[in-house]
Parts: C-alpha cells; sequence; structure tokens
C-alpha cells in the first residue's frame, strides 16, 4: 500500500466570473483517513469538491487524485476516476423518479454488466449496512430527511470507491440522525479501506469522527490539524467557530456606517 | 407504472396514431387510387391552356384516366406544350382528340380525351395531333356582344 | 439626460448578445442530444417511458380538442359554403384544414403547453436538486440518460398526436356535418378523397409535425436544462418554454407553409 496520498491539492486558484473563490490552498488527504474541511457558508467548501471530482477547473495549481492531476484527464481517465468516487449530496439528491432499491443499483447497472440476481445482493447488502434494507421498495419521497441521507449513503458507496466525499452531511438532521450518520460516516471509511472528505459546519459531530481538519475562511486554509489541535486553538477565527461564539473574526454586524451615523442623519435632515 | 403496463399503453398509442395516419391516408386522401400503376408519356399542343395547372386530372367519358404532369411554353410554334401520364391500363387510338373543359361552370380545368375510331393506338411518347383550346371566357363575352351588335345595331 | 439614453442603450445591447448567446448555447446543445442519442435509441425502454408520459398523457386533450375543432369547422364551413350553394364541399373543406393546419400546428401548441412544460419542470427540479449533478459524479453523462430521452419521445409523439387530432377532427367534422346538418354522405367523402392528396397535403402535415416536434422538444429539454435552481427559476422556465415554443411553432409553420404550398 503507497503512502502516497489519495488526494493533494497544491496552490489551488479559483474564480468564478472573476470572483476568487479560492486562493493559494494546499490541502492533503493521506489514505484511509478521514478529513474534515469546515468554515462557514460560502466560503469555497463545495466548490473545492467540486474541484476534486472534476466538475469544475482550477485558474492554476493542481488538483491530484491518486497522483493523476484531475484536470488533465481525458474523457476515459474522468470516467474511471468518477466510478471510484462516491459523493453525497446535501440532502441526498436522490432519484426522484426510481424506488430506493433502483437508487443503490443504479452505478451497478449503468457501468456493470452483473447480472440482476447479483446485483439484488448487493444493493441489499450496502442498505443494510445503513440500516434500511426493509425500506428498499420505498420512494425517495416517502422518507425522511435521515432516511434519505442513509440511502444516498449507501448509494454512494455502491461500487465500493477509494474515495468518498460528503457535501453537507449534517445539515438538518435530528440528533439520533446525526450520530446514525456520522458513525456511518467513519466505520464505512474504515470498512472500506477508503479516504473520506468531510465538508461540514457541524462541528461537534466532525470533530467526533475525523482524523484531521482543514478551516476555510474567504477562499483559504487558515488553520489545520488534528481535532484536538483545533479543540485547543488559539486561532481567533478556529476558537470563534469551535466554542460558537457570536462575535469574532466574524463579525456579527452586517459591514456598513456606523449606527451613530445612521441615527444623525435623520436629525440632520430636520 | 410498472413495466409491462407502459409497454402496453405505449403500444396502444402507436398503435391508435398509426391507424390514424393509415385512415388520414387511404379514406381521407387519394393514396388508394393514386397507386403504382405504370404510366405512359403523351404530349399535347394548345392554343391556349385557360386555367389548366399541373396535377390536373385528365379525364375520357368522365372517369379519370390520368394526370397532367407537365405544361411548359414552346418556343418555337409559340403553343402551349402539355405532358399527360396516362395510366397503363388504358389506350386510346392515334384520332384521339384532346380538349380542355371545365368541370361545373366555373370550376376547375381538366384535360378530356374524346376518342376516335382509329385502330392504331398512341404509344408511350406520341403526340396527340388534334387539339381544342380552352375556352376563354373574354373571348366568349365579346364574341356574344359582337354578334349582338351585329345583330341589332338599330336598337338604342 | 444622455447618460439616461446610454444606459438604456446598453442594457439593450447586453440583453440582446445575451439572447445571442443563448441561442448559441441551446445550438450546441441540440448537437450534444444528437450525439448522445445512441444510449436512448440502444436502451429503448427509457424512451418508450418518455413517450408515454409525452404521448400517452396528452392522448386526451389530443382527442377532445381534435373533435371539438374539427366539429366547429363543419358548423362554420357550412354557414360559408351554403351560400355559394357548394355545401357538398365541407368535406373538402374539414379536410384540408385540418391535415395541413390546424392539425399539426393546433396539436402542436397543446403538446408544448401539456408536454413541454413538464418535460421543462422535470429536468429543471433535477438540476435544482442537484440529481443532474450527481449522475455526473456517478460518470453516467446526464445529457445521454436525461435529456435525449425526452427530446426523442416527444420528437417521436408529435406526428401521431398530429395525425390523431386530424382524424378525429375529420370525425367530427363529419358529425355534425353529416349527422346534424344533413349534408350528403356520399358528397362528403368522395369530394374529400378527390381533393386531398397524400403527396401534397397528407405527407406535408406529417412532415410539419415532425419539424414541430424537434422545435417544442428542443425548447423544452434546453429550458429545464439551463433553469435557474430554484423553485422560482424552474417556474420561469417552464412559462418560456410554452412561449418560446409556442411562437416557434408558429413561425416555422409560416415559412413551411411558405414553401410547401406556393400554388
Amino acid at each position: 500500500m503507497s503512502q502516497e496520498p489519495l488526494v493533494e491539492i497544491r496552490d489551488l486558484n479559483f474564480s468564478y466570473d472573476k470572483r476568487p473563490i479560492l486562493t493559494g490552498v494546499n490541502l492533503t488527504v493521506p489514505r484511509g483517513k478521514v478529513v474534515a474541511i469546515m468554515g462557514s457558508s460560502g466560503c469555497g467548501k463545495t466548490t473545492l469538491l467540486r474541484l476534486i471530482g472534476g466538475q469544475v477547473k482550477p485558474q492554476s495549481g493542481a488538483v491530484k487524485v491518486s497522483g493523476q492531476v484531475v484536470h488533465e484527464l481525458d474523457a476515459e481517465g474522468l470516467y474511471d476516476m468518477r466510478r471510484r468516487t462516491g459523493m453525497l449530496f446535501q440532502f441526498g439528491a436522490l432519484f426522484t423518479d426510481m424506488s430506493v432499491f433502483d437508487n443503490v443499483a443504479f452505478q451497478m447497472r449503468e457501468h456493470t454488466d452483473l447480472p440482476e440476481s447479483m446485483i439484488r445482493d448487493l444493493v441489499l447488502m450496502k442498505l443494510h449496512a445503513v440500516g434500511l434494507r426493509g425500506a428498499h421498495n420505498l420512494m425517495p419521497a416517502e422518507l425522511s430527511g435521515g432516511m434519505a441521507r442513509r440511502v444516498a449513503l449507501a448509494r454512494a458507496i455502491a461500487l465500493d470507491p477509494t474515495l468518498i466525499m460528503y457535501d453537507e452531511p449534517f445539515a438538518g438532521l435530528d440528533p439520533i440522525s446525526l450520530t446514525i450518520v456520522g458513525d456511518l460516516i467513519r466505520k464505512l471509511n474504515d470498512a472500506l479501506g477508503a479516504s473520506s472528505i468531510v465538508v461540514t459546519h457541524d462541528v461537534h459531530q466532525s470533530l467526533k469522527i475525523v482524523d484531521y481538519v482543514y478551516f476555510v475562511s474567504a477562499g483559504q486554509v487558515v488553520a489545520e490539524g488534528t481535532p484536538e489541535e483545533i479543540r485547543h486553538s488559539t486561532t481567533p477565527y478556529v476558537h470563534q467557530f469551535v466554542w460558537g461564539e457570536a462575535d469574532g473574526p466574524v463579525p456579527f454586524h452586517f459591514p456598513t456606517r456606523p449606527y451613530v451615523d445612521e441615527l444623525m442623519q435623520g436629525v440632520k435632515a430636520k | 407504472m410498472s413495466r409491462s403496463a407502459l409497454d402496453l399503453w405505449v403500444g396502444f398509442f402507436v398503435a391508435i396514431g398509426l391507424a390514424s395516419l393509415l385512415f388520414l391516408a387511404l379514406k381521407v386522401g387519394n393514396l388508394a387510387s393514386a397507386s403504382s400503376t405504370k404510366t405512359y408519356t403523351l404530349q399535347a399542343r394548345f392554343d391556349n391552356i385557360g386555367g389548366l395547372k399541373v396535377r390536373a386530372a385528365v379525364k375520357s367519358a368522365g372517369v379519370v384516366v390520368g394526370r397532367v404532369s407537365d405544361i411548359q411554353f414552346d418556343q418555337k410554334e409559340y403553343v402551349a406544350l402539355v405532358t399527360i401520364q396516362v395510366d397503363g391500363r388504358y389506350r386510346f387510338p392515334r384520332d384521339t382528340f384532346a380538349t380542355i373543359n371545365t368541370s361545373g361552370l366555373l370550376g376547375e380545368q381538366y384535360v378530356g380525351f374524346e376518342v376516335g375510331g382509329d385502330p392504331a393506338a398512341l404509344k408511350d411518347g406520341d403526340v396527340i395531333k388534334k387539339t381544342q383550346s380552352a375556352v376563354v371566357l373574354e373571348k366568349l363575352i365579346s364574341q356574344f356582344m359582337f354578334g349582338k351588335a351585329a345583330d341589332g345595331g338599330a336598337t338604342p | 439626460m444622455v447618460r439616461f439614453v446610454l444606459d438604456a442603450l446598453a442594457r439593450l445591447g447586453a440583453q440582446v448578445t445575451g439572447r445571442i448567446w443563448r441561442l448559441g448555447f441551446a445550438a450546441r446543445f441540440f448537437l450534444a442530444i444528437l450525439a448522445s442519442s445512441g444510449t436512448a435509441l440502444r436502451r429503448i425502454h427509457l424512451t418508450m417511458r418518455e413517450i408515454y408520459f409525452a404521448g400517452v398523457l396528452s392522448l386526451i386533450i389530443i382527442l377532445v380538442s381534435g373533435l371539438f375543432v374539427g366539429m366547429v369547422l363543419g358548423l362554420q364551413g357550412y354557414d360559408t359554403l351554403q351560400r355559394y350553394g357548394s355545401s357538398e364541399a365541407l368535406g373538402v373543406l374539414v379536410a384540408l384544414s385540418l391535415v395541413r393546419e390546424l392539425g399539426p400546428v393546433v396539436a402542436a401548441l397543446l403538446f408544448a403547453s401539456r408536454a413541454g412544460s413538464a418535460m421543462t419542470a422535470e429536468i429543471g427540479l433535477m438540476k435544482a436538486t442537484e440529481q443532474l449533478s450527481a449522475m455526473e459524479m456517478m460518470a453516467v453523462n446526464p445529457i445521454a440518460r436525461v435529456v435525449a430521452p425526452r427530446f426523442i419521445g416527444g420528437v417521436l409523439s408529435m406526428p401521431l398526436l398530429a395525425a390523431l387530432f386530424s382524424a378525429m377532427g375529420i370525425f367530427g367534422g363529419y358529425l355534425v356535418g353529416v349527422h346534424l346538418i344533413g349534408v350528403d354522405e356520399g358528397a362528403f367523402w368522395s369530394q374529400m378523397q378527390a381533393s386531398v392528396d397524400f403527396r401534397e397535403d397528407i405527407l406535408n402535415g406529417v412532415i410539419k409535425s415532425v419539424v414541430f416536434g424537434i422545435v417544442i422538444s428542443w425548447v423544452a429539454v434546453f429550458e429545464g436544462y439551463d433553469a435557474v435552481p430554484t423553485a422560482e427559476g424552474v417556474s420561469r422556465a417552464t412559462t418560456r418554454t410554452v412561449v418560446t415554443s409556442s411562437l416557434a411553432v408558429l413561425a416555422a409553420d409560416f415559412i413551411l407553409t411558405a414553401f410547401m404550398f406556393r400554388g
């Protein structure tokens, strides 16, 4: 087993319509580890996942998966890479016109020639791993939020990927589902011998299960470390984030002119 | 919607769609009569074809026996050259008269074949020798008025 | 004042260039659909599913509308024809109006609002809920899997629906003309058969409906694929589909009619 990291990002710069989203990002995901990428909304976390998955191209810098630069892959190379990658989208993104069973079986039917009997066994196995084997006949509209998330997880691991990416897996879940999803992320990663990237802003859940954390703010990596290091970090931004403080480097007030001026304007107008 | 139910409905839809196309083609249009029987070509020269159009019918004894396929202007003789596709089942004698008639009083114009008694028949590519041009309404009216003027010139 | 005019001009220019850019994108999208049609045709069940949703589910509205349009043609046609003593030509009038124009055009407009808007909403919603993105990440081309079957399903359904519309309309005209008003049944059908030509009228009508099918399906899937991925964006996209495809159908009808029926 090579010790080269599965995902390596070096000096990444990405902008959209001349607006810089990511600046000079350096990030590594070692094999077999679960890495969290944290930060407040709109800081570019989801864009990172899209760059790794090859859905968008960076302006400069390199994103390497298994040693291959993603945006230089040809169609076949990209196809191979995506076959070995699983992704859990925010809120699941299950195919609403298919049953739970068909959703999980989708990749198997599209990319393999396995007979239906074998696909059935595999699908039930994946659903069993997430605890929803009994729901295989339901339609996505009939599932609760937590159940839909778990089915999406089962779908993400359908072809036993080596890299699993999670986009806000904890968003909007009840406490029970939160624990379940967190446990599953860790257990599946270890069982499959895969590497996982979890993009989230749920501090509590992620620090329980991940091996390493990257903090992204305004398009740059501002802090990184193991969960222990992060908990005791003195970096102001990290401290505010981890301990949930109302005001700090991320200001409470939306930037504008001082309140006094606003009030005085009314007075002066008289 | 199970697979077999869906297949059934789609099959039903395509079947009635094709059936209505068939209905339109056969019962509404003239596909049945415009069959692929073999035709042969005849030509006829007219001084005036009036309002005859391409694809007009060619009738003999009131039965459609062919269609006008082409109308050209003959530069040498300054007449109209009409090309006719005749149904291969029918033969006409060499002294057939080709006339241009009007169906009804103000209706469409068609070519009429009036047969003579010549035992020899017209072959593919032959030219019909005897033709009668279309009746032009203006000439008819001016003839009538001329005749009237000639008859009762004294009438005020 | 000058600034105001300049601003207005700049906005207009931006709108025009925006639309032209979008048209170019739509054209490239069309080529992409054609290129990935192989999957839709090889896995025919995908396309058949879309024929069901676009064609079979439009049957009721097409058949009922066709019947009513034909019946109205019968009434209106008789009213005008009998003034010139040509009431026996009612069959001809009903048949030619339907087969040449009303069948393809009205069926297309109904199809655009029923099936076209449904296609746009489906694809737009899949985009908004990241299903298309998920498919892409699973190395499945969403254009081949989701868009092309819907496009081909629409193109195949349209001519069948137009033929059904015309057939129902002629039947409606027959019911009103022969059974309600009393036009001679024999004259109704025989004059119709004599005047309606297969190549000139019926085939041209079919060609028109195929062209309309392509136009409507193209606009519908494009607007869905290009929709802003929010609830409001999808609803605006469906409105745009109905408006744009209806106008395009009418414009195409004029161009095709000018070509075909130069007389």
